[in-house]
């Protein structure tokens, strides 16, 4: 078997909570708290949660955005803690992002052209001319025309804009892109196209995706595999088919029979979880989700559970799954 | 269900934006009805006019720019358009209420949860002591699911969750026992687990209460889930209507066929997405056709020079589209239901 494209192990992102004139540190919000995944060359690692489980953030320290509180980051057989300024800047041309919101993304007075030839300047890739000609090539990879590079962003729709936002990712030829919410801002028949051509992309140009998402049907749609997160954790880890056929972690089974499915004729049982997600700054002991769970026992709120492989490809961080709990 | 009194009838509905870029048609010559006791989904993607149809209903539309140019909206004998403002703030108060995607921009942060609901209250039983008020916020607030009312009430908006700020304003909208209630995206700021939890408890009041409820959204899934009939818009238009089963597993309008395949299924892996073609039109750009003419696989000719009437295609299921007339063998079945 060949090595993960990106190992990541124990990371972990503390932000300090400041209080008072001299902004003296009152607290931590545990944002990301002891993650660890790998993901192979060429598949899609889809990450999912809600609000506030700490995505975003994992996703910037992968760029690079965020310096991690603690853990490791190895990508392409290397640490990137370990890289020197110049092997750094090279990771960062195979690692790049997708945004949610592209129009925030994009300098709205600089043209689509000068948007999407800035990484190769930055990384001072070919003369005016190659990059001109790149430009030009990825606007028509990404489905739009070569004319389009006089345009400016307000000039676009949403999902055009989404495309352009995919094309300055792709200027570099990365190996990973880390896409979060790349199409919940589109309205569902753009989400489509946008969602086959990153597909269609990920096979020509043979892309790893980590793909960051609240919605679960997308998620499926798109991913290898998929995490699940709690509050800064990873609670569940599966390939896609045996998750949404059967999830393990009771957080897990919650969320996927919370999603409203696009079919009348479909009934299923809720598994409704009560109360709301407790804060990140003062999460519960034991088991994060202790709080809400239906089949909470005593060490739930004492011992924090951990990742575990359960059955092959499949890892859940929860203590009905222990020896003495076995389901 | 047919069998149901029609309580709220929009017929022939046109509200227009007046801008700087010229007329806008947000809502253009809209019909539907809402049934005593029914949850009335009404569905389409950003721009396409949903809102403003609820916001013309309330008789809430911005002015200027916007205003009603045409149509009637029939409610108990009365036609809300021609109604002053003191009247129709009458029918805000009492018969139909409305709840927002984001009720913190609909709470005034300077004041407790308690007296919001209890000015509210106050507002229609004017003779109520305050003591009296109180006691009916605490009930609401019981109502909606909300836990420890008795210190929730001193409570101010930001201390409460989005989930919870949002039964708030379910609670508020119910004390004066509305007829209908509007939901717009009521859901849609709210993460999965809390969106469950808001649509049961709008499921339970409207089966508890039989208050009709409105219930605009983009996301078929809540349609599936809680409406027992559908409206689809398109560019400012209806372009199907029917019940949510036959919605579903007998669309009869191209868009609303590639927006159900458009959307991932969470139950199993489809191998490619369809995607409709093209994008969602800009509101006031003039077009005589169909308004999704340029986006239909199956456009001929006339789509694109005329604009289709609503069809009747079953006795509760209508689509606004050429296709049916050419598919229709009997003419006698060729119902027109709007000129
Ligand atoms: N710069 C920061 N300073 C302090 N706290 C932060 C910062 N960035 C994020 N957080 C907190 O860290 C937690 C995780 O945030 P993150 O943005 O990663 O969540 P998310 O899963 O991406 O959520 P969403 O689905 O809303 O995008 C949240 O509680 C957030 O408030
Ligand atoms: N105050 C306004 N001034 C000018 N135009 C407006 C105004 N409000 C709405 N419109 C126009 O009316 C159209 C319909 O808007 P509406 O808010 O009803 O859409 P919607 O279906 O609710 O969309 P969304 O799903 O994004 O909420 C919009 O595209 C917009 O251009
Ligand atoms: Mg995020
Ligand atoms: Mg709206």
């Amino acid at each position: 078997m060949t090595e993960p494209l990106l190992k990541v192990k124990g990371l972990k992102k503390y932000f300090p909570i400041r209080q008072g004139v001299l902004g003296k540190v009152s607290g931590q919000v545990k944002a990301v708290d002891d993650v660890s995944f790998y993901v192979n060359e060429g598949e899609t690692l889809g990450i999912v949660g809600e609000s506030g489980c700490g995505k975003s953030t994992t996703g910037r320290m992968l760029m690079r955005l965020l310096e991690p509180t603690e853990g490791s980051i190895e990508f392409d057989g290397k640490l990137l803690s370990d890289l020197s300024k110049e092997e750094m800047r090279k990771a960062r041309r195979e690692i790049q992002m997708v945004f949610q919101d592209p129009y925030a993304s994009l300098n709205p007075r600089h043209s689509i052209g000068k948007i999407l030839e800035e990484p190769l300047v930055v990384h001072g890739i070919g003369d005016v001319k190659e990059r001109k000609k790149k430009v030009n090539e990825f606007l028509e990879i990404v489905g739009l025309s070569s004319y389009h590079a006089r345009r400016y962003p307000h000039q676009f729709s949403g999902g055009q804009r989404q495309r352009i936002g995919i094309a300055r990712a792709l200027m570099t030829n990365p190996k990973l892109i880390i896409a979060d919410e790349p199409v919940s801002a589109l309205d569902v028949s753009i989400q489509a196209q946008v969602l086959n051509l990153m597909q269609d992309l990920q096979k020509d140009l043979k892309l790893t995706y980590i793909f960051i998402a609240h919605d679960l049907g997308v998620v499926r749609h798109i991913s290898d595999r998929v995490g699940v997160m709690y509050l800064g954790k990873m609670v569940e880890l599966a390939d896609s088919e045996s998750l949404y056929s059967k999830p393990l972690h009771p957080y897990s089974k919650a969320l996927l029979s919370a999603v409203p499915v696009p079919d009348p004729n479909f009934t299923r049982e809720q598994i409704l979880i009560t109360g709301d997600i407790p804060s990140p700054s003062n999460p519960p002991a034991g088991c994060t989700f202790h709080t809400r769970c239906p089949f909470k026992m005593d060490i739930c709120s004492k011992t924090v559970p951990v990742l575990k492989e359960v059955e092959k490809g499949h890892s859940v961080a929860c203590h009905l799954y222990n020896e003495q709990g076995q389901q | 269900m047919s069998d149901r009194k029609e309580l709220l009838r929009v017929r022939g509905l046109q509200t227009t934006f007046f801008t700087d870029d010229g007329e806008i048609p947000a809502v253009d010559n809209i019909n539907f009805s809402v049934r005593e006791g029914e949850i009335l989904g009404i569905v389409g993607e950003s721009g396409c006019g949903k809102s403003v149809s609820a916001l013309s209903i309330m008789g809430l539309v911005p002015s200027p720019p916007g205003k009603i140019t045409g149509g009637q909206i029939e409610f108990d004998g009365k036609d809300l358009t021609k109604l002053s403002q003191k009247e129709m703030r009458k029918v805000r108060g009492k018969d139909i209420a409305m709840i927002f995607q984001e009720p913190m921009t609909s709470l005034n942060p300077l004041f407790t949860i308690g007296n919001q609901l209890m000015e509210a209250i106050l507002i229609h039983h004017k003779d109520w002591s305050k003591k009296q008020a109180r006691n009916r916020a605490i009930e609401m607030m019981k109502l909606v699911g909300l836990p420890r009312s008795e210190e929730l009430i001193k409570e101010y908006p930001h201390q409460l969750s989005g989930g919870m700020r949002q039964r708030v304003m379910i609670a508020m909208a119910l004390v004066c026992d509305p007829k209908v209630l509007i939901a717009d995206e009521p859901t849609t700021a709210l993460d999965v687990t809390i969106q469950a939890q808001i649509l049961q408890l709008m499921k339970d009041l409207n089966e508890r209460l039989n208050t009709a409820v409105i219930m605009i959204t983009h996301d078929l899934g809540v349609v599936a889930e809680t409406c027992e009939r559908v409206v689809v818009m398109y560019g400012g238009q209806v372009v199907e209507e029917g019940p949510v089963k036959l919605l579903f597993n007998d669309p009869q309008h191209p868009y609303t066929k590639g927006l159900i395949q458009s959307v991932p299924d969470m139950r199993f892996k489809k191998q490619r997405l369809y995607s409709i073609p093209g994008n969602v039109p800009k509101p006031g750009s003039v077009n005589t056709g169909c308004r999704f003419a340029a986006r239909c696989e199956f456009a001929f000719e006339q789509c694109r020079v005329e604009n289709p009437n609503l069809y009747q295609t079953s006795p509760e299921h209508k689509t606004r589209c050429f296709l049916h007339e050419r598919k229709e063998v009997s003419a006698v079945d060729r119902a027109v239901v709007e000129s």
